[in-house]
Formats: C-alpha cells, sequence, structure tokens
C-alpha cells in the first residue's frame, strides 16, 4: 500500500514577463487502488499540476510538499520521480524522431527496474500490451510518437502504464481525441493495470464518458489553481449538467 | 515544380543565417588549373566568408612540398591501385579547381593515388584508403577513385592523426557504374585539411559521396558533383560533429548539366561548446538543358549547447522550367528540452536521455550511409563526443 500526499502545493510556470503563480495551494492524497477524477475548466491549472508532480523544470515549486511513502518527492529529479514509481500519461505526448518504439520501452523499462528486462519475455509481453491496446506491430520500429495520430499517441502512454507499471499514474486528458472504440480500448487497458497492479491514478478530464468506463472513488472539481470541491462519482454527473459556474466568482464564466 | 524551405526552427539559434542570395551564379563562379587565375583569399569571398582564413593560409601557398601524411591503400582483390605522376593523363578529368586551396593543390601535387574498379567488376569488399598525418609540415595529396563502366565498390577514405593537408579527391564514376565513396575526417587536434572532392557522374552512373567529420582544428571539404550524361544519379551524406572551437565547413555543388538526372543532399551536423563553428553549403545550379532535373537537398543542425554557430545556406539556381522537383530545406535547432522531459519522465538518466534524442537525430542518416564498418564507427564516435558534453553534466572528467 503506498500513499501520495500533496499539500498546500503553490506552482508557478516561468514566463517571460517573469514568474506566474498557477497552483495556490492543492491538497490531494491518492492510495494505492485508488482512482481520483479531477475535473475543471480549461487553464485552472490541471496539466500544472501534472508537470509539477512529473517535475517538468518550467514548473517552479513555490511552497508546498510532495511525498510519496513519506518520501520528498520534490527533492527527486525527473527521472528519479519516474523510477520512485510516478507516471504522467502526457495530454501532448512529445515526438522523439530516430528513436524506435522498441528501443524506447526497453530503455525506459530498463531504467526503472534497474535491470534489463530477459529479452524473450520482455518482447513477449510488449506484444501481448500491444495487441490488447490495438497497436499495430509495426508500431515498434517506428519512432516514438512521431506521425501518430492523437489517438495514437494516447495509446501509446497507456502501453507505457501497463508496461512500467507504476505505483501511481496521472492520466492528463488521454480521453481527449479518442473515438468511442478508442476510448473503449484505452480505459480497459487502465483498468487491466489497475487489477494487476492496484495503481493509484490521477485521472484528469473533461468528460464523464471515460468515467462510465474508468470507475473514479473520488471526484475533485479543480478551479483556478486549487481543489474547490470534492465528492464521490455522482459530482461528476451533476458537472457535466451544470458546468462550472457556481464554482467561479460572480460574473466570470468557464469558457474563459 | 516544388520549392520549399523549412524554416519553422531556423530561429533557434540567433546566428543562424539562411538563403542570402550568392554573390554571382555559380555558373558564373571561377574556376581553373591556374594558380595565377585565383588569387589568396582575403576573407571577403563569397566562398570564403564563413572560413577563418587566416588558420588556412599554410594550404594556399604555392610552395606546398610538405611529405606529411602517409597513405596506405588496402584495395578489394578485384580493385587496382597506382601510385601516378601528376601528368599521367587520368588526373584532371573530373572538372577544374574551383577555389585557391583546390588550384593550390592541383598545381603543388606531385604524384597521385589511383584506385581503379576495372569494367564490368564488381568488388567483393570495400577499398580502404588510410590517409596518416605524419608530420605539421604542409603537404598536398592527390587521389582518383575511378569507377569504370558497370563497375561496382566501396572506397573509404580515413583521415587521421595530426597534419595540414591540402588534398584534392577526385572521383570517376563511368556510364552505368554504381560507386561509394566514404570520407572520414577523424584527425587529431591541430589538423587543419582542405579538401577539393570532384566527381563526374556518367550515364546511368549512380554514386553515393558520404563525408563524415569529427576531428581536426579546421576541416573545410568542398564536394563538387557533375552529371556528365542523362540518368545519373549522386546521392551526397554527409554528418558532422563539431567541439570546442572547431570550424567545420562543407560546401556541397550539384551540377545539373544534362537532363534527367537526380540529386539528393542530406547533411546533418551537432554542436557543443564554445565557438563550435559549422557550416554547410549546398549549391545545386539547374542549367538550362537540365531538363527532367529531380533534387532535393537537405540541411539540419543541433545546438547541444550554447557558444556554438551553425551557418547553413542552401542556393537553389534554376535556368529551366521544365524539371521534375526541386527543394531544399535548412534548420538549426537547439536540443529539444521537451524531447528530454520525455524521456526522463519515463525514468531514463539525462545521459542516456541525451545520447537517445543525439543518436536519434543522426539515425536516419547512418542507416543511409549503407557501409556497416562505417556505420558502427560512427555510432562510436558520436558516444565518444557525446562523452565530452556529458561530462560537463556530471562533472566527471572528459576522456
Ligand atoms: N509556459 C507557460 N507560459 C505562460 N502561461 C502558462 C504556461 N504554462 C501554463 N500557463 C498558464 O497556466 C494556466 C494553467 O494551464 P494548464 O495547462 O495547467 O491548464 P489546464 O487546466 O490543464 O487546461 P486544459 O483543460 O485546457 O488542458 C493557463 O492559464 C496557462 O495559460
Ligand atoms: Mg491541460
Amino acid at each position: 500500500m503506498s500513499t501520495l500526499e500533496i499539500r498546500d502545493l503553490h506552482v508557478s510556470v516561468d514566463t517571460k514577463e517573469g514568474a506566474k503563480p498557477i497552483l495556490r495551494g492543492v491538497d490531494l492524497t491518492i492510495k494505492s487502488g485508488e482512482t481520483h477524477a479531477i475535473m475543471g475548466p480549461n487553464g485552472s491549472g490541471k496539466s500544472t499540476l501534472a508537470s509539477a508532480l512529473a517535475g517538468h523544470p518550467k514548473y517552479e515549486v513555490t511552497s508546498g510538499t510532495v511525498t510519496l511513502d513519506g518520501e520528498d518527492v520534490l527533492a527527486m529529479s525527473v527521472d528519479e520521480r519516474a523510477r520512485a514509481g510516478l507516471f504522467l500519461a502526457m495530454q501532448y505526448p512529445v515526438e522523439v524522431p530516430g528513436v524506435s518504439v522498441a528501443n524506447f520501452l526497453r530503455t525506459a523499462k530498463t531504467a526503472i527496474d534497474g535491470d534489463a528486462p530477459s529479452l524473450r519475455h520482455w518482447a513477449k509481453e510488449v506484444r501481448g500490451a500491444m495487441e490488447n491496446l490495438r497497436i499495430d506491430s509495426s508500431f515498434a520500429e517506428r519512432s516514438v510518437n512521431e506521425g501518430f495520430s492523437g489517438g495514437e499517441k494516447k495509446r501509446h502512454e497507456i502501453l507505457q502504464m501497463e508496461l512500467f507499471k507504476p505505483h501511481f499514474a496521472i492520466l492528463d486528458e488521454t480521453d481527449s481525441g479518442l473515438d468511442v472504440d478508442a476510448l473503449r480500448v484505452v480505459s480497459e487497458g487502465v483498468n487491466r493495470a489497475k487489477e494487476s497492479t492496484d495503481v493509484g491514478v490521477l485521472l484528469i478530464t473533461h468528460y464523464t464518458r471515460i468515467l462510465r468506463y474508468i470507475k473514479p472513488d473520488f471526484v475533485h472539481v479543480f478551479v483556478d489553481g486549487r481543489i474547490a470541491e470534492e465528492g464521490g462519482p455522482e459530482l461528476a454527473e451533476r458537472l457535466e449538467e451544470e458546468g462550472y459556474d457556481r464554482f467561479l466568482p460572480a460574473g466570470t464564466t468557464a469558457s474563459a | 515544380m516544388t520549392l520549399t524551405t523549412d524554416h519553422s526552427r531556423a530561429t533557434a539559434d540567433g546566428a543562424h543565417s539562411h538563403g542570402v542570395v550568392p554573390a554571382g551564379s555559380r555558373a558564373e563562379r571561377k574556376t581553373s588549373f591556374d594558380l595565377a587565375d585565383i588569387p589568396v583569399p582575403t576573407g571577403r569571398e563569397e566562398e570564403w566568408r564563413f572560413s577563418p582564413v587566416a588558420r588556412l593560409q599554410p594550404l594556399f601557398s604555392d610552395e606546398l612540398t610538405g611529405d606529411g601524411v602517409a597513405v596506405t591503400v588496402e584495395a578489394a582483390p578485384e580493385v587496382t591501385v597506382e601510385t601516378v605522376g601528376r601528368d599521367d593523363e587520368r588526373l584532371g578529368r573530373t572538372g577544374k579547381p574551383g577555389d585557391r586551396a583546390a588550384v593550390t593543390a592541383w598545381n603543388a601535387v606531385r604524384e597521385a593515388t589511383v584506385v581503379t574498379v576495372p569494367a564490368d567488376t564488381v568488388a567483393s569488399g570495400p577499398t580502404s584508403v588510410r590517409i596518416d598525418g605524419t608530420s605539421k609540415d604542409a603537404t598536398a595529396s592527390h587521389l582518383l577513385v575511378h569507377a569504370e563502366r558497370h563497375s561496382e565498390a566501396v572506397v573509404v577514405i580515413d583521415h587521421r592523426g595530426d597534419a595540414l593537408l591540402n588534398q584534392t579527391v577526385e572521383v570517376l564514376v563511368e556510364d552505368g557504374a554504381q560507386l561509394t565513396v566514404v570520407s572520414v575526417q577523424d584527425w587529431e587536434d591541430g589538423a587543419v585539411h582542405a579538401s577539393s572532392h570532384r566527381a563526374s557522374i556518367g550515364r546511368d552512373a549512380k554514386l553515393k559521396h558520404v563525408v563524415v567529420t569529427f576531428g581536426g582544428d579546421v576541416v573545410r571539404v568542398t564536394p563538387d558533383a557533375t552529371f556528365t550524361a542523362e540518368g545519373g544519379e549522386v546521392e551526397m551524406v554527409g554528418l558532422y560533429f563539431a567541439d570546442a572551437d572547431q570550424h567545420q565547413e562543407h560546401r556541397l555543388f550539384v551540377d545539373h548539366a544534362v537532363p534527367r538526372c537526380r540529386s539528393r543532399v542530406t547533411y546533418k551536423g551537432a554542436l557543443q561548446g564554445a565557438s563550435a563553428h559549422t557550416v554547410w553549403v549546398g549549391d545545386v545550379l539547374i542549367r538550362a538543358e537540365a531538363e527532367a532535373t529531380d533534387t532535393y537537398e537537405l540541411n539540419r543542425n543541433l545546438v547541444l549547447t550554447d557558444g556554438a554557430r551553425a551557418d547553413s545556406v542552401p542556393n537553389l539556381e534554376i535556368e529551366t522550367g521544365e524539371i521534375d522537383g526541386a527543394g531544399h530545406a535548412s534548420a538549426t535547432g537547439r536540443f529539444d528540452d521537451e524531447q528530454l522531459f520525455y524521456l526522463m519522465a519515463r525514468g531514463i538518466p539525462e545521459i542516456d536521455a541525451r545520447r537517445l534524442v543525439v543518436r536519434g537525430f543522426f539515425a536516419e542518416l547512418i542507416d543511409e550511409i549503407g557501409v556497416e564498418s562505417v556505420e558502427e564507427r560512427l555510432l562510436a564516435s558520436i558516444e565518444a563526443e557525446l562523452e565530452k558534453s556529458m561530462s560537463v553534466i556530471t562533472g566527471a572528467p572528459a576522456r
């Protein structure tokens, strides 16, 4: 049983005009096996939270703490966080020309586990995971994310989640841009990972449709850099019907 | 006809230059075998404007009498090797020298190495020409690689040691021949090397010309390729990696003088360290009579650290509208930190992540070379280069 604990997290982003505060005191505790959905208007800071947890250098933590089973996550480098068991499925996965998916997966797996996976076993595991996610085997020889469609990129992110077996996975809008079939395939992948590894999931989304496949234990409403309300799955339904207006200061709208 | 320029990342490096209109057409550039026709450059000339002319000065002298390199040829059994006097009639058939370094080398040289692939013969293995720098006396050398009709061969020219070398490499690809020439500049620190490659490509002949530059203080390679009959094809591939204070310059000229020929130019370079400087100039001339020409050239530079400068200048001159395709792309970008973040977010340590990205940048190019021993060596050299920049990150001493 692991615990990821975020306490009073304040984060600024580097801009040309100087540091701009985005997160204004985030509190969140996730335990193994739990699924937390985060919903909130565009620009409210959801991706910033995800990036800050992963350690993106553009985001500066100005105060607060993040611990993984008591260990100070903020003191770790980006790769150390991943090896400690954090995984971020990115909203916009990055293209890495000239690095094949197969080589990338093997290199990452070796780094995370501390030693190289047995060749035969690994090849079989990758093939199986790709089949489950309906990723054609030809993708193994393609460059990471290069020329992938939006949906293919998202499936490639979940492929990694299944193969790397993190303790905690942050899925940043993994459902955006997926057609109905892909949404189901990807959700099944997340659920497989949940069953087989008891991973704790932080699921950032705008839509309840993914929550029909991946059942959240908790739903958090994220507004203006902090969590404005928390509840169970029923909160998601309410948000979809009512929007975010009641969480916003009077006179503003969520479409800003 | 398509004319494309990829400017998307070209502004990442403020020092990047691009698309400067050349001073006069390549068709009008002075070429000559006569030393008196081409004066010692001042550095203001179009073809020297990026070069450290002072450091190249020893190679312009008309007294290039040194004996500073040893040439060793290990030829495939089907291939013949001779040392001939400068008056041998086979020399000088691939075009005239086009700048002061080239005309100096032509006039200074006393003898030449001639590597011949006999007609209708397929060489069973690569031929290796090793050029070892043995002293710092300014030296001229001359190599002719002659692929006779319908022959096939791979020739690898390998430069090592320390030298002041002004060199001519003539490449004569006769009708129907298929030749690969690889020139590796893996000099030690201190070497200064000017090299004029002049290739002539016959009917339905194909030349793959590969240039790899890692070492030396100043390396300036100027490959010219001229088509002499229809159906010819040239693929020019280059890879370079410049460290602090190195100057690596590659100036290409493809002369589409006849119809229905095809050229592809792909050069990629990485730079690291203060005052690392690379120059790539790709001149392509499609003459009025060269209908149905198909050409594309590309140069990409990856700037790994601050203080390095990459100049990249593609020039396409088109004198006929009747062509199949003509395009170019040039881009210089900084190392992409988002790629680094993505890889590190998957647990890969920074050193390995950087290595993956840089190898990835060169990967497709290395695959194109098609000579296994060269590919392996290249990967090893890239690793060694990366060690140097990694030592900056890790604080470990450089090798
Ligand atoms: N590099 C940056 N420079 C300037 N502003 C930034 C930068 N990165 C993020 N921001 C700003 O921070 C705010 C939060 O952005 P973030 O991407 O975290 O929102 P989000 O909740 O993920 O939105 P979406 O639902 O659209 O994905 C936005 O106003 C955004 O413009
Ligand atoms: Mg976002």
